[in-house]
């Protein structure tokens, strides 16, 4: 991190920093109001740091299932993360400390923010950048969230809900100048909009890779 | 909630999150390859921003979100700047949801 930061990269991080504070927030509210105890809800949002599946294990234990068939669901949910550290592990590095720590960094939002950086330096800058501000903000989030209970208004009433997956695709966007990634990447919505109704979490964005088959030959 | 349950989904996630960083190293990676491992992040990414979009616990989101992020969606290829596309994804569902939409 000898290069400095990118004025534009560290306010567009700072964008989606605050949104992923507000959604911390809820969570910690959330978890608040399922009974979950403070330390392991802090715990949760330090050590797992992937906001889907934090939401989806307090929901589903809260209806009742089996703390087993929770963390199943919440691992399916990050399966996704594996296919995502092949793609951004040349903006990580290879050396080991970058790897560990990088990894526990590794989330939808910093994938999609360092490659829409290309892959040089200014991609890596970016990737740590949001790794460390996304934690911060997501940590910062659930203990306000804790704290202030129920007094945490809904995220919906701000549209944060939309805010992430518009944010994502204007990220997306260089990539989908590529003819062949724009055939993928219509292929591969509409089979996870399909599987959807019929999959659980997780999966059908998994099998959104089925889009590759409309890879084709490499152009440009 | 148990401790055991949030060290099983931290200590799983983690390890998925690391072999996908470190598997790429171990092995000379042929150009084609490569080529599908980045295609493939942007599988997943577009599959997430439909399914973000659109679905909610399996079902239709309702009209609001996709209309904040078909506005956020125009926004960034008209090259706005990404703080605004944000900002107006989020204001448009808020103001929708204010005015009944759900």
């Amino acid at each position: 991190m000898k290069r400095t930061v990118d004025r534009d990269d560290l306010r567009d991080a700072l964008a989606l920093a605050a949104a992923i504070g507000v959604v911390g927030a809820s969570f910690g509210a959330l978890a608040a109001a399922a009974g979950v105890p403070v330390p392991l809800t802090i715990a949760m949002s330090l050590l797992v740091f992937a906001g889907g599946s934090q939401f989806l294990v307090v929901a589903v234990i809260a209806a009742g299932a089996s703390p087993v068939a929770a963390v199943a669901a919440g691992l399916l949910l990050n399966a996704r993360h594996l296919p995502f550290g092949l793609a951004v592990s040349g903006v990580v590095g290879d050396r080991w400390p970058a790897r560990l720590l990088g990894a526990h960094v590794l989330i939808d939002e910093s994938v999609a923010f360092s490659r829409a950086r290309g892959s040089g330096p200014r991609a890596r800058t970016a990737y740590w950048l949001c790794g460390g501000l996304f934690f911060v903000f997501w940590n910062v989030g659930t203990v306000v969230g804790v704290l202030a209970g129920s007094a945490v208004p809904d995220p919906g009433a701000f549209g944060v809900d939309a805010a992430f997956p518009a944010g994502l695709l204007a990220l997306l966007l260089p990539a989908l100048r590529r003819a062949d990634a724009r055939r993928v990447g219509f292929g591969s919505a509409a089979v996870a909009l399909l599987a959807t109704p019929f999959l659980p979490a997780g999966l059908p964005v998994i099998i959104g890779l089925l889009g590759l088959v409309l890879a084709g030959r490499e152009e440009r | 909630m148990t401790w055991s349950a949030v060290l099983a989904l931290a200590a799983g996630t983690y390890l998925m999150r690391l072999v996908g960083l470190a598997l790429r190293h171990r092995v000379a990676v042929p150009e084609r390859v490569e080529r599908y491992i980045d295609l493939g992040a942007t599988a997943l990414l577009v599959a997430l921003v439909a399914t973000a979009a659109l679905t909610e616990a399996g079902g239709f989101a309702g009209w609001a979100r996709p209309a904040g992020v078909a506005v956020g969606a125009l926004a960034a290829w008209r090259k706005v700047p990404f703080v605004l596309v944000v900002v107006l994804a989020a204001g448009t569902t808020a103001a929708l949801r204010a005015l009944g939409v759900p």
